[in-house]
């Protein structure tokens, strides 16, 4: 194996956003990295650090409640959005979830009518249509690139793609970015945003993968992960794909 | 007319429920006795003539509410009590309407008092109808986000229900949860705060799921020089000042290991010890936190201290009994913060190796999101272990958690619930404990399991004991 295998991550306002058990796609694309010999290196950005593009190769941003999200928009305009944009158009890999996924995008309008700026490294737009507008929560499980994703779901905005963003996968099951046209979450380059959390990444190893290897062949051409055993994550994969479409069907 | 009706169908549910074993009767004669006379908790609340006291909060409200209970019998009087955890509107209406007398009669509760555990989301409604003399607020953490949309909806209803407060109502507030200490600035009447005081108690870091960490005064980080448990300690805003409110009713000592502990709870009155066979910090809260609600509505030192010394434990939330020549100890979990202590409360146990059964449900009273478990740190058992089961309807999602967290080699999965307790204490050494960790549905069918072989009652006649 080629040397110098290794993946620096930068994990965006750890302490703020939070809520979901996001902690679980750190320690996933730890985990599945470092069984492979690839060193894993994560750096916690809170509010007033400094985000490095040229010594990153993968970031990620998780999902918070609306006050947290306030203090995190302040410091995503003044200190974060312009080397995001710089790492987007670098190839980095940028995995966004959730309220995460909101302040990718171009704003949030929340409840209120108040407007955050997002950092606009996907064009998406989000609107809360207002404190009585029915909440998206459930289990959710969506097509992607021929197998499925699963993961629970709980936003009260509803996401919209511009021109520049394609859906990341389409929904067989809840609600996705807006319970209207099938899409769930979003991708432009390597920007990946979705609304899945659950946590995301460990019941989904083939996602987690594919992630890992796009941000591997940045700096190694054809660079190919072995096989795991994924016994245990593909039965709670399957098992997640049982319960949210019998649920489904049955309400 | 309207509301003796409204008993007499009520009453009539709850001794047909109870009678052919529907449910215990703990919501369904409320839900009737509400849909006949809208205004049947006001009524009857109202003539108590102790008057009542709510306690809320995520984590230990039922635990309080009961010690709560023992303390007001200890002192001479009856209580209401909504006791087996059906903490809504109609778990409150059932209550009363147990209580009253078949016409609604005043005679029936002249002497009561009410001690009613309410939801953290139904406090505002529950302080309309109920209009308490007092109320009791333990902590707030995240807990069934699918439920509640955010923790902050949760402190805002508290906030609102709190400034429309009676004057004369007293507040009970734990000093050490910021979100729940800054409610001392919205009251209108007196408020008691209670908290631990013995720092050698707490850790210096906040636990990866903390919440509450930002001040609520000026949004800063808050700085801790102690932390108990989740976001609850010694913490203090350098920015604006806000600081942990001095409190009236303190832990002052504490030592204890996983079969009880020994404590000093200082009141105003001076100063009670007591030996308990509950365990952890956060049952050291609720011990002070029903001490200090005892004494806001003027019960005296000797009967909190009786009280307290008398308690069993709450169904479910930790209890011990002896299944085929197993200790078998059931231990609720429900959400990051209170997993996390009855982890490191098991794990202090001075055993080399622990057997443990999880289950994890999805159902609406558990929360249909699992996404906590990724917050809890089961990676305190990993080489501590004999063998861990996964089980409930979200097995494999706990099983992958598990895995996560080392514990592979000694990890079964059994989704279905009896087998997995049948196997899980055949796996464990004869005069061994069996830890069981079930969320809250799970905790319901692995009692009705457990309490066939232990030859127990179900949960509902135990808990009417009182």
């Amino acid at each position: 194996m080629a040397k110098d295998l290794k993946l620096r991550l930068a994990h965006l306002y750890p302490k703020l956003m939070n809520i979901y058990g996001d902690r679980g796609n750190i320690m996933c694309l730890k985990r599945r990295c470092e069984l492979r010999g690839i060193a894993f290196d994560v750096v916690d950005l809170g509010t007033g650090d400094k985000l490095r593009p040229k010594e990153t190769d993968m970031v990620f941003v998780g999902g918070a409640q609306d006050r947290e999200q306030r203090l995190v928009a302040e410091d995503l305009a003044a200190l974060k959005a312009k080397p995001l944009k710089e790492a987007a158009e670098g190839d980095v890999v940028i995995l966004a979830v959730c309220g995460g996924y909101q302040l990718a995008g171009q704003f949030y309008r929340s409840a209120d009518g108040g407007e955050l700026l997002g950092a606009g490294i996907l064009d998406i737009w989000t609107e809360h249509p207002g404190p009585d507008a029915r909440r998206f929560i459930g289990n959710v499980v969506a097509r992607w690139n021929g197998t499925t994703l699963v993961g629970f779901e709980n936003h009260g905005g509803r996401t919209h793609l511009g021109p520049g963003a394609r859906p990341l996968a389409e929904v067989v099951s809840g609600f996705g970015n807006n319970g209207e046209d099938g899409t769930e979450g979003a991708v432009s380059r390597n920007v990946f945003g979705t609304y899945l959390h659950g946590s995301l990444l460990p019941k989904n190893p083939a996602f987690a993968d594919f992630l890992i290897e796009t941000a591997m062949r940045r700096k190694h051409k054809d660079f190919r992960l072995d096989e795991l055993d994924d016994r245990i994550e593909n039965t709670a994969h399957a098992e997640a794909v049982r319960l949210a479409t019998r649920r489904a069907i049955i309400g | 007319m309207r509301r003796t009706a409204a008993i007499a169908a009520a009453k009539v549910v709850a001794g047909l429920s109870r009678r052919f074993r529907l449910g215990g009767g703990t919501a369904l004669p409320g839900l009737v006795a509400e849909r006949i006379d809208p205004e049947i908790v006001p009524g009857l609340a109202s003539r108590l003539g102790q008057g009542s006291v709510l306690v809320t909060g995520t984590n230990g409200k039922t635990t309080t509410a009961r010690l709560l209970r023992k303390i007001v019998q200890a002192a001479g009087m009856e209580t209401v009590a909504n006791r087996e955890g059906s903490n809504m509107m109609r778990g409150i209406a059932s209550a009363l309407v147990e209580s009253a007398g078949w016409g609604g009669d005043v005679d029936a509760s002249a002497g009561k008092l009410g001690v009613f555990e309410v939801d953290e989301a139904t406090v505002p409604e529950a302080a309309w109808a109920v209009r308490p003399r007092a109320a009791l607020f333990t902590n707030l953490f995240r807990d069934q986000l699918d439920r509640y949309g955010e923790v902050e909806y949760v402190a805002d209803g508290w906030r609102k229900a709190v400034a429309a407060w009676p004057k004369l109502a007293v507040l009970i507030l734990n000093a050490d949860d910021p979100s729940v200490a800054s409610l001392g600035k919205q009251a209108t009447g007196p408020v008691i705060y209670y908290g631990l005081e013995d720092t050698s108690l707490g850790g210096d870091a906040l636990e990866h799921s903390a919440d509450a960490r930002w001040c609520t005064s000026c949004g800063a980080e808050l700085v801790y020089a102690a932390v108990f448990y989740g976001h609850l300690g010694h913490w203090r805003c350098e920015k604006c000042g806000n600081e942990r409110p001095k409190p009236d009713v303190t832990v002052t000592a504490l030592t204890g290991g996983p079969d009880g502990m020994t404590l000093t709870i200082a009141l105003p009155e001076g100063e009670i010890s007591l030996t308990t066979p509950l365990t952890g910090l956060y049952n050291a809260y609720n011990l002070v936190a029903a001490a200090a609600a005892a004494a806001a509505i003027g019960i005296r030192k000797p009967a909190i201290e009786q009280g307290l010394v008398s308690f069993t434990a709450a169904f479910g939330r930790q209890e011990r009994l002896s299944v085929a020549g197993r200790e078998v100890q059931v231990i609720l979990a429900k959400n990051p913060a209170g997993l996390n202590q009855v982890l490191h409360t098991i794990t202090a146990a001075d055993v080399e190796e622990r057997d443990l059964v999880f289950f994890l449900n999805d159902d609406i009273a558990d929360g249909r999101d699992i996404s906590w478990i990724w917050d809890v740190d089961f990676e305190l058992l990993a080489g501590r272990t004999r063998a861990v089961t996964a089980s409930g309807s979200r097995a494999w999602d706990m099983a992958l958690r598990l895995k996560y967290a080392g514990l592979e080699p000694v990890l079964r999965v059994e989704a279905e619930t009896s087998e997995a307790l049948a196997s899980a204490l055949r796996g464990t050494p004869a005069g061994r404990t069996l830890y069981v960790i079930p969320t809250y549905t799970a905790m319901l069918s692995v009692r009705e399991i457990l309490a066939r072989q232990a030859g127990r009652g179900a949960f509902w006649e135990e808990a009417r004991d009182g």
